[in-house]
């Protein structure tokens, strides 16, 4: 709980000028994603960043040091009756909302309540120069210079050590109800996506072991007549079933082969692959888990008009995340540069080539 | 900054019209007028040339001839802009979008359209009708924009809190680079692997690229939207009514606040019904099922009641909803009427400075000698004062560019920007320097470095130059000192 902004500051002029190498390290939560760290870096700790700096219920935002823990966060949210809207997946206690936004990651709710990158409002950075900035702010609408806050979702630390993060939270639904049913997979994608074209108040579609899951989330009244309306059993203890999928300890996600992740079109239809699937977002995030290869498994995602990384397990040296065109790998490069000119942070993390 | 171009405006008319119909090079200066500004008509300039290519292969060769030759290019799409973010630069050329103005699919089931950038924002919703979909944000400009210059804007509208700005609402754009290449950057997929380029691109005013093509995410229209109106005697009230909402758990669709001079001539113009007296409107739109809209209303109702309302009405029927509106909507032309000129501001300040940023805008106003008017997007803290002025009274702009500029100063002082969604473009290219210290603007140049290193994308926009800002700096703080003497003289 204390500002150690200029102690991180001095780590990294200290690193660049010896020419050294930092990994940026918070909660250690999600070692496992990313290509594996370099063992020649030195590891930079920003766990005891941490802490609240500003909160205003009714203004909607919220404003912590980086390494503060998503536990830390929920539960103050939770005596204002607001919350993390995206529902971040926690790997653990530790998990911070420095690492969630560096790895872009999103719960069940994602789809209708938008993703930590678009509940972002500003950011304050260290950048390889070792200085200190600050872009974007604690308003919700701020178009002034590029939206270098946003840039940092899915960056995982690579152009920069994020000090800072204001996010716009929201109140919590007065009530929420789940309807299951069973569906085979090759119909669910067309049911979920009907579903979420109507205008009713669903917060989450997902399917597993041959059921769907439809949760509704809003006013009471709006949500019981919602599920007069559609087909399915009501969920008993639907918030473990979600927790559980949002915390990824769903045994699905404890099988001994690679877990894959894809993001693609909602409406793809699913892949003749064998292995185990688990579809969440209405079709828009599917996980495999299964041995097929890589190439294979781009090929699909491509036609599914979207891209698949390695989330965990596997081969964490070779390239994990999806294969970038040439023009975009080149921007990406540069981008690094403008902001690491000496390729400091998290070295070959993302990308072997950045 | 870009370099001088190294090539004459006769060699250049003749190299565009070897692949764009010659009738679409346009190099007199009769037909360019039209270009020489966007909706920011105090800045303006005449182009070298204007093209309208009409395929995406004929904007990467405009791009690759002007890489070539260091020529400055200014994309536009409507002109409606209100940042001088189009404002045409003298040495280079304006690329036109208006020709890609088809509406490429729509997929109602996966609830995203592909459209080419000068199809205009409302025509989206329009066509998206018929499958019970609309897009989400909508500025006031809604049915003349277009959806590439609200990828460069990240323009938002009167339904940001609930339904986020144009970042939140796309899923991919096609981009034609500084040297011609074309590259989809997004997905149909809701992310990608990998640093957020959208979100980079999304705002960024026409400085990294050209945008070709916009895959947008379209919304389920709702079942059903009230509008309730509340009319209070004063600022505070009507904020902490805000503020009251927001607590009670409702997040409403639209959330729009005026003041006393607002209200007086929106009224005059649209004859809405408003409470005349009141010095605060707030108009609370609740959208939803039936079900969820009518248990919020109430409660909505009631709160504004107990926070002191003077006056509170509820649409009763669609037309009520849209006169009630109406009156906001045609806000700025109202106030059109009532001054020669007026000079519209963007500023965005946390709600809960907003009674005390328009007491002090009030003194500033009367200080400057210039009347303001307030309309506020409450729900997101997004101000639009109207500084009212004649444009033929001499050194009556300039004074009222010094009011502008001093109310974005306060903006960022309470915590605030200076640009909530009309963007810095050329008109608020000197507060860049307040919102930013030399190492952050530094850090904007080398974004920009790394997308066109020759600077050769609408350059003099968005981003000031290092000398430009030690200029404004020094300007400043040679106007605050003879401020300060003044200050002590009259003590």
């Amino acid at each position: 709980m204390a500002d150690l902004s200029k102690q991180i500051q001095d780590q990294v002029l200290s690193a660049r000028n010896a020419g050294t190498k930092l990994n940026i390290v918070a909660g250690g939560s999600k070692s496992f994603m990313g290509r594996a760290a370099d063992p020649d870096a030195s590891e930079l700790n920003v766990a005891d960043h941490s802490g609240i700096i500003d909160y205003h219920p009714v203004e909607l935002v919220l404003t912590v040091r980086a390494g503060t823990t998503l536990k830390e966060i929920e539960a103050t949210l939770a005596e204002q009756g607001q919350s993390l809207h995206f529902e971040p997946p926690r790997f653990g206690d530790q998990s911070t909302i420095g690492g969630t936004l560096a790895c872009n990651l999103s719960g069940p709710a994602r789809p209708w309540a938008g993703s930590v990158r678009d509940q972002v409002l500003g950011v304050k950075l260290i950048n390889g120069k070792g200085e200190h900035l600050k872009f974007g702010g604690q308003v919700m609408k701020n178009v002034a210079g590029y939206d270098v806050s946003r840039l940092q979702a899915g960056a995982m630390g690579t152009l920069g050590v994020m000090t800072e993060i204001s996010l716009k939270v929201m109140p919590q639904p007065a009530a929420s109800l789940t309807l299951v049913r069973e569906m085979a997979a090759d119909q669910v994608i067309e049911y979920m996506n009907a579903r979420a074209a109507e205008p009713k108040p669903l917060s989450a579609a997902c399917w597993l072991d041959g059921r769907v899951y439809l949760r509704l989330s809003g006013a009471k009244s709006a949500v019981e007549a919602t599920a007069r309306q559609w087909e399915g059993e009501v969920l008993e203890e639907a918030e473990d079933f979600w927790q559980q999928l949002r915390d990824q300890q769903h045994g699905f996600f404890n099988r001994s082969e690679p877990l894959w992740r894809f993001s693609v079109g909602a409406t793809a239809k699913q892949p003749p692959l064998d292995g185990a699937w688990l579809i969440d977002w209405a079709g828009a995030q599917r996980w495999y888990s299964g041995d097929a290869e890589k190439p294979r498994l781009q090929q699909w995602a491509r036609e599914a008009g979207g891209q698949v990384s390695l989330f965990r397990g596997g081969n964490r040296d070779g390239e994990v995340m999806h294969h970038q065109p040439e023009v975009l790998a080149g921007l990406q490069k540069r981008l690094k540069s403008a902001f690491d000119p000496d390729g400091i942070f998290n070295p070959g993390r993302l990308y072997s080539w950045l | 900054m870009s370099e001088k171009p190294t090539i004459s405006k006769a060699e250049l008319a003749e190299l565009f019209r070897g692949f764009i119909d010659p009738a679409f090079v346009i190099d007199d200066a009769e037909t360019m007028k039209p270009y020489e500004c966007d909706g920011m008509s105090m800045y303006c300039e005449m182009p070298l040339l204007v093209v309208l290519p009409e395929t995406v292969s004929q904007v990467q060769d405009v791009m690759r001839t002007c890489a070539r030759h260091k020529v400055p290019v200014v994309a536009r799409g409507a002109g409606t802009g209100l940042s001088a973010g189009a404002m045409p630069h003298a040495e280079g050329i304006v690329l036109s979008l208006a020709k890609f103005n088809r509406i490429l699919s729509i997929d109602p089931l996966a609830r995203s359209a592909r459209l080419q950038p000068g199809v205009r924002n409302l025509a989206i919703s329009e066509a998206a009708d018929r499958f019970g979909l609309y897009y989400g944000p909508d500025p006031s400009s809604q049915i003349a924009c277009t959806i590439g210059g609200n990828v460069a804007e990240n323009s938002g509208g009167v339904h940001c809190l609930k339904y986020g700005l144009t970042v939140h609402n796309l899923l991919s754009v096609e981009l034609v680079t500084v040297d011609g290449e074309l590259v989809t950057i997004g997905s149909d997929g809701l992310d990608c692997c990998g640093m957020d380029l959208m979100a980079l691109m999304t705002g960024s005013e026409g400085l990294l690229g050209i945008v070709t093509e916009v895959q947008v995410k379209l919304l389920p229209k709702p079942e059903i939207a009230q509008v309730v109106m509340a009319g209070f005697d004063n600022v505070q009230q009507a904020g902490d009514a805000v503020g009251g909402i927001i607590a009670h758990g409702i997040i409403p669709g639209g959330l729009e606040m005026m003041d006393g001079h607002a209200i007086v001539a929106a009224d005059d113009f649209a004859k809405a019904g408003y409470p005349r007296d009141a010095k605060a409107l707030l108009l609370c739109e609740v959208d939803g099922t039936e079900e969820e809209v009518h248990e919020h209303i109430e409660q909505a109702e009631a709160l504004f009641r107990k926070l002191g309302a003077t006056s509170v009405r509820t649409s009763q029927s669609e037309e009520e909803r849209a006169l009630l509106w109406k009156g906001r909507k045609s806000a700025f032309p109202a106030v059109g009427r009532i001054s020669p000129d007026y000079y519209c501001m963007d500023g965005t300040i946390p709600r809960s400075q907003l009674a005390h940023v328009l007491t002090e805008m009030e003194k500033m106003s009367e200080e400057f000698g210039l009347r303001v008017a307030n309309v506020f997007h409450a729900g997101d803290g997004n101000l639009h004062p109207l500084i009212l002025f004649d444009a033929n009274v001499p050194g009556e702009f300039e004074r009222t560019e010094a009011f502008g500029s001093k109310i974005l100063e306060l903006c960022v002082a309470v915590g605030g920007c200076i640009t909530g969604e009309h963007g810095v473009g050329v008109e608020k290219i000197r507060q860049m320097a307040i919102q930013f210290n030399d190492d952050e603007l530094a850090q904007f140049r080398d974004v920009k470095a790394a997308f066109d290193p020759d600077g050769i994308l609408n350059p003099g926009k968005g981003v000031p130059t290092l000398r430009f800002c030690q200029e404004y700096r020094s300007l400043e703080h040679k106007q605050h000192d003879i401020h300060s003497n003044a200050d002590s003289t009259h003590g």
